[in-house]
């Protein structure tokens, strides 16, 4: 989803370099290096606690950095963090909205604090509940909103100020999936108007749906970077799910699609399932063939996008730390298995 | 510095149209901006009283519920407590308590901005604030404002409560102000006192079990309900130290006409200039600070 580089310049409208930040004895960040060209959206994917907010908050210049620069929008974060506050928007994990006012009072007060005229602000504050569909809710508190509304309020009272770097702090981390679609196509719509935007997530589907390139994080270090189509080259298109009618094939099943090329095949035993990164539709055609050949009954096959934990695996060869725990919101599988799709 | 920044003052050519209105570039805030800040911050506050009328029921309730139990409870058993006298002790307990729930009122009411700080900064919107281009301190002061104004409301109420049950200040009217207007300027200091408790305090409990500690010795422990000559030593020099002693005195002083004015007043703003001269820095830098 490469969009056209409008400025022309390629000029970064976020530098870091050699970004670290300690709590006590964890590097939460530890030595990131990152440019965000103007004009795009740069994912930063990884697992909770690699490092991806307290990154956005030394951005925003709600922490200060412990070594290393950061520039945004051409302002050093320990340095220069008044002009550079008057140049960004951020929408944290969790709505940053007052509960308490309506959609309109609390636009109307960011418009006051960015220093609009009362009429100014006013005006702006419509505009951006239109934009984002709140227009019906707009005297409604924000109490009575549901988590998308809420997001969307965070969006646009993030847009207030026409930023000329958005962040997106993980923007549908516990939202369901309709909802999350909500905030996605607003979100592409910032995209589409040749904003800068800065994404924290920890789906590999939403990086794909939204962002140009990807920084993969882990233990505050980067681990994995570039353009979304590259990682994909490495990481698998899709991935195949194959569960066997009888557990006893699993092995076997997994043997034969090593054998017939399909080298990343792995056997999950605790699911009982075979699963193979898929990085082309010929391929997909001739697992459907071997399965056939050998008449295993299939008790279900799918497709899915490769989650967190999937990408991980293939550029580390490590699951995230994260799975035991389970990130809220996402299923027993880990992120990412809410996005499975059936092989119609 | 390796890496070659691009100049802040090149305008950007993906969006013309930047909304910069009336900010300048340098980040210095000025005076009229932060006025507007406060402002804008400070109705903000209201709109959430307009619309949550229960948030004033403390301001409300407090001075009537206090006025009454003690009046009706403890009123009638003050100076002896034969039942023959009991109206008459009634009455004279009215006139010593009520600029002394006055002085109570202050910390009461200063109370609860600490709970609400640090709810508030748990929430998510004073990081928006926080990655806005104010001044840090607008957020406290606006707050400040507000709470000055719940304050001031609690003490009519309290007044007209005090009347309503047979205070006679024999028309010190000026007086009367005189005490209201110090009794509101100790309840801004002490508010600068919970703002940074609330600020540098993990939970909005901790902050609410430890406030509740440090003001109920503070509120009994002082000539607000009794007068101090009847306890123990010990526990008089406590009362001399509390500087709600002094601003329960100087209300008294001044609105019955009885005891010595100035030394209370004095006191009373020495300490409250003292309190807001010491906390209300610390408080700013606290919420300031980039950990």
């Amino acid at each position: 989803m490469m969009r056209q580089d409008t400025s022309g310049h390629g000029r970064n409208a976020v530098e870091v370099r050699g970004l670290v930040k300690h709590f006590g004895d964890t590097k939460a960040v530890d030595g990131v290096h990152l440019n965000v060209r103007e004009g795009t959206v740069m994912g930063v994917l990884g697992p909770n606690g690699a490092g991806k907010t307290t990154l956005v908050r030394m951005l925003c210049t709600l922490q200060l950095p412990d070594s290393g620069t950061a520039t945004v929008a051409g302002y050093d974060v320990a340095r220069q963090p008044r002009p550079l506050r008057r140049r960004i928007g951020l929408t944290g994990q969790y709505a940053s909205v007052d509960e308490r006012l309506s959609g309109f009072e609390n636009l109307y007060m960011i418009g006051r604090l960015l220093d609009f005229s009362r009429s100014g602000a006013r005006q702006r504050a419509y505009e951006m509940l239109e934009r984002f569909s709140l227009t019906d809710a707009a005297s409604k508190p924000i109490m009575k909103y549901s988590g998308g509304m809420r997001r969307r309020l965070d969006l646009a009272a993030s847009m207030m100020g026409n930023p000329e770097v958005l962040f997106l702090d993980e923007p549908t981390t516990g939202l369901d999936p309709r909802t999350r679609q909500e905030v996605w196509d607003h979100t592409q719509q910032i995209v589409a108007e040749g904003n800068t935007v800065l994404l924290t997530t920890q789906y590999m589907e939403e990086a794909e749906y939204l962002a140009d390139e990807l920084t993969v994080i882990d233990h505050g270090k980067v681990i994995a970077e570039g353009r979304i189509a590259d990682l994909k080259a490495r990481v698998g298109q899709r991935m195949l799910v194959i569960r066997p009618a009888v557990p006893q094939h699993l092995q076997h099943l997994v043997g034969v699609l090593t054998h017939y090329g399909l080298a990343g095949t792995v056997a999950d035993e605790a699911q009982g399932v075979a699963t193979v990164p898929i990085v082309s539709d010929e391929q997909l055609s001739g697992i459907v063939r071997v399965l056939g050949y050998y008449n295993y009954p299939i008790a279900d096959i799918a497709t899915h996008l490769p989650s967190l934990d999937e990408v991980f695996l293939a550029l580390t060869g490590q699951k995230t730390d994260s799975q035991d725990a389970g990130p809220p919101g996402s299923g027993p599988q880990g992120a990412g298995s809410g996005y499975q799709e059936a092989v119609a | 510095m390796t890496t070659p920044t691009m100049a802040p003052q090149t305008p950007t050519t993906a969006a013309p149209q930047r909304s910069r209105a009336r900010g300048n570039d340098g980040g210095r805030i000025g005076l009229r901006a932060n006025l507007r800040h406060t402002g804008a911050l400070a109705r903000r506050n209201a709109v959430q009283i307009k619309q949550h009328p229960e948030l004033m029921m403390d301001s409300l309730m407090i001075p009537i519920v206090f006025t009454l139990l003690f009046v009706y409870v403890f009123g009638g058993a003050m100076g002896g407590g034969s039942p023959e006298s009991a109206s008459e002790n009634r009455d004279a307990y009215t006139n010593y308590l009520v600029p002394g729930i006055m002085a109570m009122m202050s910390l009461t009411m200063a109370m609860s901005v600490g709970t609400g700080i640090n709810e508030d900064s748990r929430k998510g919107i004073m990081d928006r604030f926080r990655a806005m281009p104010i001044a840090r301190a607008s957020v406290l002061v606006a707050k400040c404002l507000v709470e000055m104004c719940r304050l001031l409301l609690s003490l009519v109420v309290l007044v007209i409560v005090g009347f309503l049950v047979g205070m006679d200040i024999e028309g010190r009217w000026m007086e009367l102000g005189a005490a209201m207007g110090l009794t509101l300027f100790f309840g801004t200091s002490l508010l600068w006192v919970f703002m940074l408790m609330g600020l540098t305090m993990r939970t909005a409990q901790a902050v609410q079990g430890v406030s509740f500690l440090v003001t109920t010795p503070l509120q009994f422990g002082s000539s607000v309900f009794v007068p101090t000559d009847t306890m123990p030593a010990w526990m008089e020099t406590f009362t001399k130290f509390n500087p709600l002693t002094h601003v329960a005195d100087a209300n008294r002083a001044l609105t019955m006409g009885t005891g010595e004015v100035a030394n209370p007043v004095m006191w009373a703003v020495i300490w409250s200039v003292g309190i807001i001269a010491v906390i209300m820095p610390l408080a700013i830098v606290r919420f300031r600070k980039r950990t």
